[in-house]
Formats: structure tokens, C-alpha cells, sequence
């Protein structure tokens, strides 16, 4: 692994030649936005790809070559936290996203036109980018009863996922919803509620499950492909290793507390104030898989352990569902102490759990002791 | 007569459809649908009471703590728990950031392009531009090389060849009545606001972890805990990090959207004649002090008489469904409280893909809420009006002070400019209090005080076998009510009457238009198909759909229990 700074490895680049006119970094540069600051950005892009500093480098390079690709955002059963998600985006920020980066042609939430204008842009964009597009899915899909629970512009919503994600280079499925079906597939999923991928089998998918995503992740996946010109490696539930190879509970701020047997017994108590583990206010780190201990939220400010509340589990399958009530604490967690491992915890979870009910959540603990990833791997 | 329809209503929160009649260049008629549904509240029948607020969270990502905020009072006001003076701050503190950033993205990023021609600002002047902002207010950035510099930016953006979002739009349509150099000051302030909603909500995130989608509710308190002493905790670091972006959210509603609110509006003063709606307000009042008392007050005014505030009785609310895709096994025309709602979805519109809606009939998945069985608007104008009507001294000097400005009447706030002016004196009023919030808190932490959370409920078993509870909120789209009712430690019937549902409500059983479809009527169109009036006074109640859309189950099936253990 390279021992080479983030500093470095812009060093390298900034003299970098090869500027193609309408790429990304020329569209940046002529929007004011400094080399430096556009390699800033690579090089947060890179992290947020858990890949090595020294992939800088390269990422700008790609990006210097592209031109701003196109992508639609649809909405469908959500709550449109995922499209508040990007708006509080900054590496890069939503402005440099819409205006720079990418060509977003269709979204609702953003979009100037409305009525026939916004479904003809829709139609005008994913007829003239046919095969080359990025969809984007926000929301369950609804598919009881003919799908009537939804819909857009007279259609319902599964037929325009069939026609939009059908059509697209690859679709993102953002958030729990539009990834496994999320809230209102909980049960009894009064309206048939599934994911992208559960509606529309024959469409490339890439899941980002959380309550919401985090942005910093959908940036990191576009950014991903762009670079590398695949799409990233995804566990068995879709997700992209980079962000959800890792379990919570592993990466936690507050794992030497756990191992130490130091726990919150109630809000606001000492342990409480001091940032002791809160598995026994029910935190469900360790049946999830998710970056948030180390990509966190809001620029980096947050993210639910660090601010006293204990993880909900929000990016597992089903998790509304497996992992409520919320201040439930996991099952069959066998004993405490620091010569416990998070592997042995994985294992009793799955044990324990699956007797009862079929907990997705922790069965993928468990496969994903078996299977290391490299990819998931932090340079 | 011409039918025309428009689906989607973009920027907004939410799937919302229009059909509207016009004749000789007016609507005559309008019908407001809602064309997606989930049933959470089915979904949340048999679940622990203490996870509502996390459940209700997700009805909306937009306002996304105000669901929480009405859930836990629900729960709360059911099994009577008092909660600690902290915790009251800091839900205070978390609420005000929410309106006035939700505020201020409306005004620019979901409402201006329809007052606002990007394109007309590419031939502004940028030495008069900032000249006319500099008459405006004294915002340190509005200068000559801070508008060139934006201009360049969307000259080159247009350039491209790409206009993303902006593409397909209603630029040169007759009803923009700006000169370029208030197009292009507003698309700038648009630009700078899109950076500093992001910045300024991170309030949420020391509080609560992230936004959108908070997770620092409790039944009882909240999660955050207080420790001046500890790095885990709220401590001086972030109390002072806090203040800072409030000041920093203040700065920009006083300087910037303000003033930006003015001037626009004074290009559009004949809006101040049109989209009146049902002309009744509702509003329950907000931020309590620890003795529970209102710093917003509640009340009702009906009619557009501002000389009488009459006081909010919650059991005087109930649904109809008589035009939305539910059914009701009381009979038509039977309205249902909140608390008794028995309501099953079945939706009788056409086929998709569908041109037209069957008016006449059933055509939403939002239901009729009716106060006294009459239609009631709910929203910044009407916490304003309230709040003016009722002497509330910081109201009525804003209020005073923007009416002069306009020169116009308090008459003149009964309309789509005055919704969208209202919206600015709340958000103006509300950036000036929360900063007392934080100051409250730090005295209170100051004096020892580090109590988050009232323990004794928490454990189920402490609780009466049955209870019933209600929770209002003032959120940044105006009243919000959750109904509860607990039985042996469970969630039995669960109901939300929000702020949308209101406003976006079809028609009752009496034939009574809800707030949107009044408001439509009269609204001039320049050109039917390009519906740009429409949506101005549309967008001037700040739709947000997915949490308008619910359903109550009294009687539904038994729902196969999932526990963790």
C-alpha cells in the first residue's frame, strides 16, 4: 500500500495535461472552481471509495476526461429524504453536482418545468440517451392492485420504473426504499411495496440502503464508475463493498467501551454523558453494515452513535421489521468482555435470531465473516 | 371549457396532480389529487409506542423532524410525561433551525422560478445589479464582481448546451415581470442559499446525529445528552458551534431573503388580488417555555375576521372521505375523528395510464379534515394571522413593517403573495428567537442542570393498560396533529392530520373545495399550456404530499407480529 500523502499525490496531478473540452474539470475550472479545489474533491472522492490516497491521481484523471453525464431522479413512495440527502451534499456540493458535474434532466424535486414540459424532458432525455443514462430511484415501488398506488404524469409508478430503469445504463436504487422496499414494505406492506431491483428484474442495480443514503456514497458511486468504468463490487444484498463491506459494530467509535463491559443502563446517566456503548439501549451496529462510524453525515459532523442515540440498522433488508422494537436490545449476544469478538457476536446474533424469524440483517453478518473482501479493505 | 392538467407538480415534496378548468384566461374550477399512498399508519398498528417518532419520521424527508416532534408529544401527552427543561430547549432550538431553513429553500429553490427568469438575468448589468442590492440591504458579497462572476458561471452553463433542471422551462413567459437585474441578484441568492441550507443545518446533525432524518428523539427527552465536561456530550465546543450557525442563519434571512422577499414582491403586487382560498385559519401554537406556555400562540379565525381569535378544540376535527380513495363503513358524509378513524384504502380512479380523473367522484388519497365541517387553511399565514390577530408583539411589528414597505393593507395577506410574505415573517421571526432558545439552554446547563430525559415511563410496564394522547405541532407547513391510542404497551389506532392534508384536501361531502382548489379559482392563465400561475399559488402553501397521505385502521387484520425477541 502506498505510503504517499493525499498532498502528494495532487502535487502530481496539478500539472496533469490532458484537459478535454466539456469534461467535468473544465466545466469546473470555467465555473470558477480551482484546480486545486477540483483535486480536493478527487481526493475526497477517494477516500469516500475507501480506496488509497494514491488513487487521487487517477480519479482526477478520469474525471478530466468525461463529460457530464446524464442523469434522472425519479420519485416514487418516498419521503424525499434521499433528494434532501444530496441537497446537503459538499464533496461536491448539490450546486456542483447539478451544474457541473452531471446533467440532471429530470427531477421533481429541483426541476423549473412541471406538468407536460417535465414528462417531455423526461421522454426527450431517456430517448436520447438510451443505454447511456443514469437513473436514479428514490422510493419503494408499489405493485398491489396493479401498482394504482403510485403514479406520475397519469402513469403508475412500477411502469415508469420499467420504461426509466429498463432503459438506463444502470440504475441507483437511494435509501432503504427504492433498495429493498423499505417502510412501506414493512408489515403488512399494505401496498405491495418493493424495491427497484424486485420490480424491474432485468435492470442493472446498485443498491445504497440508509434512512436516508448518504450522499457522500451516491457521489462516490457515480464517481466510481466514471473513474473505473464499472460498477463497483456489491455484497449479496447489492450494496457496494466500498461503503457497506463493513460492519457497524466493527468501526465503532465507542467498540472499546463495548469490550470493556461499559454501558449506558439509561439516558442521561453518567455512562450516557461519558459516550459508553449503547448495545443495551438497543443499538443494532452489530447486525449492520453500513460506513457511518467513518463517513458520517452532514460534512462529517455526525452520525446517530455519536450523538447518543443507538443505530437503528436502517441499511439492512427489512430492517423496519428484524431489527424493531428499536430500543430492543439484540438477542443472544453471548457474554461481555473484551476477549469477545464481533465475529462470535455475529454468529449467536444469527443463532439466536434465526429460530424465531429470518433476520436478513444478521444471516449477512455472518456471510460476510466468510467471505473477506479486498475491495473492502481501507488502504 | 378546457380541462387542463398538471402532473407532476414539480418542486414541491411529494406526487401532486391538478386538474383545472378554464375559461376566458381564468380557472373556473380545480380539483387537487394525490397520486401516491404507503399506509404507515396501518403499518404501525401493534409496535411499541416509543418507536412512532422513528416510524412517523419517515411520512416526510423534507420537514423531517416535525412528524418526530408531534409523535413523542402524542405519546407523551397519552401516558403524561413531563418532559425536563433541556430536553424542551433543545427540541425548541432543533424545530426553529428546521423552519427557517425549510423556509428559505422554498423561497429559493422551490417557489422563485416562478417569479424568477434565469435567462433575463444573463442581460442584466452586474455594476447595476449590485447596485440594486446594495439598495436592498448591505450583504457584504452583493458586488460588482459577485454578480459578473455568477453570470459567467450560468453563461457558461447555458453554453454547454445542457440545461439539466432548468431545461424545458417557462423562461420569456409573459407573467415574469422582473427587470434582469433582479433576475440575476435572485439567481445568485438562489446559488449562495443552496450552499448555506447545507451549512446552517448542521445543527441538526450535533443534536441529532444527521439530517435529513434526525436520530435524537425520545419518548420522555431526548438523546442527546449534556455534559459540559465530557466530549461525548452537548458541551461549550458545541453549544458555541451552535450559536455561531444560528447567527450565521439569522445574517442570511435578514440580509438576504428579506430583502430579495421585497423586492420581488413588489414587482407582483397584483398576486396580492389573487388565491385567497378558503379564507379560515388555523394554528396550535408553538415553542413552549418549561411551563408550557406558548411563545406562538394557538387559535382560529374564520371568515378573514382578524378582530376575533377563537381558541383551537381538538375534538371539533374530523376526516370525510367522500371524494378520496378510501372507503367508510359509517355512511357517506360521515365525518370521523381522529382518535376514531376507520378508514380502509380502495382505490376507485381510472387505469394507468390515464388522461383525465373522475372528478365528479373519488379522486385522491388525500382525505378531507374539516374543522366544525368547515375547510381550513393551515401554514405560515395562518400562525401570522394568529399570531397578528391575537397582538403578539414581534408578529405584529414584522408584519407592520412589511405591509408598509409593500404599501398595501392587511387585506392584501389574504392571497398567493401574502402566503409567500407570511412565510418570510415567520421565518424572519423564528431565526430571531432561536438564538434566546440556545441562550435559555447554556443558563440552564450553567446552573447544573444536565437533565435530558424523564426516566420514570420509559419501562412499558409502567404504563396504564390503555391510554389515549394527542401531539400538535407548528411545523414550517403549518399545524400538525398526531392521534395515539395505546393498548397493553402497544400502538392500537394511530392518526395524522398534517399540515397537506389540509391544504391539499379534495372535496368534503358538502361539495366544499379544500384551500388548494380554492385558491386556484380566479387565477389568471396567459397561456393554458404553460401552467406558470398555477403553480405560484400552488406553491405558495409549500406542498408536501407524502406526509398528507395516510390511513387508519380500527378494524384491519390482525398484523403478523415481528420481534426482534
Amino acid at each position: 500500500m502506498s505510503k504517499r500523502t493525499t498532498e502528494e499525490s495532487l502535487h502530481d496531478v496539478e500539472n496533469a495535461p490532458v484537459q478535454h473540452e466539456h469534461s467535468i474539470g473544465r466545466m469546473l475550472q470555467e465555473r470558477g472552481v480551482s484546480r486545486r479545489d477540483f483535486l480536493k474533491f478527487c481526493s475526497a472522492m477517494t477516500a469516500a471509495m475507501a480506496l488509497p490516497a494514491s488513487f487521487a491521481p487517477k480519479v482526477a484523471q478520469a474525471l478530466d476526461e468525461v463529460k457530464r453525464p446524464t442523469l434522472v431522479w425519479l420519485e416514487m413512495q418516498s419521503c424525499t429524504g434521499d433528494s434532501e440527502a444530496l441537497l446537503r451534499s459538499a464533496n461536491p456540493t448539490v450546486g456542483e453536482i447539478v451544474l457541473d458535474i452531471l446533467s440532471v434532466d429530470y427531477h421533481e424535486t429541483i426541476m423549473a418545468a412541471a406538468g407536460h414540459q417535465a414528462e417531455e424532458a423526461l421522454d426527450k432525455t431517456i430517448a436520447a440517451f438510451k443505454g447511456k443514462y443514469i437513473c436514479v430511484i428514490e422510493g419503494s415501488i408499489a405493485t398491489k392492485d396493479s401498482g394504482v398506488y403510485g403514479s406520475t404524469g397519469g402513469k403508475s409508478h412500477l411502469d415508469r420504473a420499467r420504461q426509466v430503469a429498463g432503459g438506463a445504463l444502470a440504475t441507483i436504487a437511494v435509501g432503504t426504499c427504492a433498495s429493498y422496499g423499505g417502510i412501506a414494505a414493512a408489515v403488512p406492506n399494505p401496498t405491495g411495496a418493493v424495491g427497484v431491483k424486485e420490480a424491474v428484474p432485468g435492470a442493472t442495480v446498485i443498491n445504497l440502503p440508509g434512512c436516508p443514503v448518504n450522499a457522500d456514497n451516491l457521489t462516490a458511486t457515480i464517481v466510481h464508475y466514471l473513474v473505473f468504468g464499472k460498477i463497483p463490487a456489491l455484497d449479496s444484498h447489492g450494496r457496494p463493498l466500498f461503503a457497506y463491506g463493513k460492519r457497524i459494530h466493527d468501526n465503532c467509535e465507542r467498540r472499546p467501551h463495548f469490550d470493556a463491559g461499559q454501558y449506558v443502563e439509561h439516558w442521561g446517566d453518567d455512562g450516557h454523558r461519558k459516550g459508553f456503548c449503547l448495545y443495551k439501549m438497543g443499538c443494532k451496529g452489530p447486525a449492520t453494515f453500513h460506513n457511518c462510524p467513518s463517513q458520517r453525515y452532514n460534512e462529517k459532523t455526525s452520525w446517530p452513535v455519536a450523538s447518543g442515540h443507538p443505530c437503528a440498522g436502517c441499511s439492512e433488508p427489512n430492517f423496519w421489521d428484524t431489527m424493531s422494537p428499536m430500543y430492543k436490545r439484540l438477542p443472544n449476544v453471548p457474554g461481555f468482555g473484551i476477549e469477545h469478538t464481533a465475529d462470535k457476536i455475529g454468529l449467536g446474533l444469527a443463532a439466536g435470531a434465526a429460530a424465531a424469524f429470518a433476520v436478513h440483517g444478521a444471516l449477512n453478518a455472518l456471510r460476510k465473516d466468510k467471505e473477506p473482501s479486498d475491495e473492502s479493505k481501507e488502504g | 371549457m378546457a380541462k387542463i392538467v398538471v402532473d407532476p407538480i414539480t418542486r414541491i415534496e411529494g406526487h401532486l396532480r391538478i386538474e383545472a378548468e378554464v375559461s376566458g384566461g381564468r380557472i373556473t374550477d380545480a380539483w387537487s389529487s394525490a397520486t401516491m399512498f404507503r399506509g404507515i399508519e396501518k403499518i404501525l398498528k401493534g409496535r411499541d409506542p416509543r418507536d412512532a417518532w422513528f416510524w412517523t419520521q419517515r411520512f416526510c424527508g423534507v420537514c423531517t423532524t416535525v412528524h418526530s416532534m408531534a409523535s413523542i408529544r402524542a405519546v407523551e401527552n397519552a401516558l403524561k410525561i413531563k418532559i425536563p427543561p433541556n430536553a424542551e430547549l433543545i427540541r425548541n432550538i432543533i424545530m426553529g433551525i428546521q423552519n427557517v431553513q425549510d423556509h428559505v429553500i422554498h423561497f429559493y429553490h422551490l417557489h422563485a422560478l416562478d417569479w424568477v427568469d434565469i435567462t433575463s438575468g444573463l442581460k442584466a448589468d452586474p455594476a447595476k445589479t449590485a447596485a440594486l442590492a446594495a439598495s436592498l440591504s448591505e450583504w457584504p458579497k452583493n458586488s460588482p464582481t459577485y454578480f459578473k462572476a455568477v453570470q459567467d458561471k450560468v453563461k457558461a452553463f447555458v453554453a454547454s448546451g445542457r440545461l439539466g433542471p432548468f431545461a424545458n422551462a417557462y423562461w420569456g413567459h409573459p407573467a415574469y415581470k422582473l427587470p434582469p437585474e433582479a433576475n440575476l441578484m435572485a439567481t445568485a441568492h438562489y446559488l449562495e442559499a443552496l450552499e448555506w441550507q447545507k451549512d446552517v443545518i448542521k445543527i441538526h446533525a450535533i443534536l441529532g446525529s444527521k439530517n435529513p432524518h434526525p436520530q435524537t428523539f425520545l419518548v420522555g427527552g431526548m438523546s442527546i445528552p449534556v455534559d459540559p465536561d465530557s466530549q461525548n456530550a452537548l458541551n461549550a465546543d458545541k453549544l458555541m458551534e451552535i450559536k455561531r450557525l444560528l447567527k450565521k442563519a439569522q445574517d442570511f434571512v435578514e440580509q438576504v431573503y428579506i430583502p430579495d422577499l421585497l423586492a420581488v414582491a413588489s414587482f407582483y403586487k397584483e398576486w396580492a388580488g389573487i388565491g385567497e382560498g378558503v379564507g379560515n385559519y388555523l394554528c396550535y401554537g408553538e415553542f413552549p417555555d418549561a411551563a408550557g406556555n406558548l411563545w406562538l400562540p394557538a387559535g382560529i379565525i374564520l371568515k378573514k375576521d382578524i378582530s376575533k381569535v377563537l381558541p383551537v378544540d381538538q375534538g371539533k376535527i374530523a376526516e370525510y372521505v367522500d371524494h378520496s380513495w378510501f372507503e367508510n363503513s359509517k355512511g357517506t358524509g360521515k365525518g370521523l375523528h381522529p382518535w376514531e378513524g376507520e378508514t380502509e384504502v380502495s382505490y376507485t380512479g381510472p387505469k394507468a395510464p390515464y388522461e383525465h380523473l373522475d372528478t365528479d367522484k373519488k379522486y385522491s388519497f388525500v382525505k378531507s379534515p374539516r374543522y366544525e365541517e368547515m375547510p381550513m387553511e393551515v401554514g405560515p399565514l395562518a400562525r401570522v394571522l394568529v399570531a397578528y390577530a391575537s397582538g403578539h408583539k414581534e408578529t405584529k411589528a414584522i408584519v407592520d413593517l412589511v405591509l408598509g414597505k409593500l404599501g398595501v393593507g392587511a387585506e392584501a395577506l389574504f392571497s398567493t403573495l401574502g402566503r409567500t410574505a407570511a412565510r418570510g415573517v415567520d421565518c424572519l421571526l423564528i431565526a430571531r428567537q432561536t438564538p434566546k432558545f440556545l441562550d435559555e439552554l447554556i443558563g440552564n446547563i450553567a446552573k447544573g442542570d444536565l437533565r435530558i430525559h424523564a426516566n420514570e415511563k420509559w419501562d412499558p410496564s409502567e404504563w396504564p393498560s390503555e391510554a389515549k394522547g394527542y401531539g400538535w405541532h407548528e411545523a414550517p407547513r403549518g399545524g400538525l396533529g398526531h392521534w395515539i391510542k395505546i393498548k397493553d404497551q402497544k400502538i392500537e389506532n394511530y392518526q395524522a392530520v398534517v399540515p397537506s392534508t389540509w391544504n391539499a384536501s379534495p372535496r368534503d361531502a358538502k361539495g366544499q373545495r379544500g384551500p388548494y382548489e380554492a385558491a386556484l379559482v380566479g387565477t389568471p392563465m396567459a397561456d393554458p399550456n404553460k401552467p406558470l400561475e398555477i403553480l405560484r399559488t400552488i406553491h405558495s402553501f409549500d406542498p408536501c404530499l407524502a406526509c398528507a397521505v395516510h390511513v387508519v385502521d380500527a378494524n384491519g387484520n390482525e398484523m403478523v407480529k415481528v420481534k426482534v425477541s
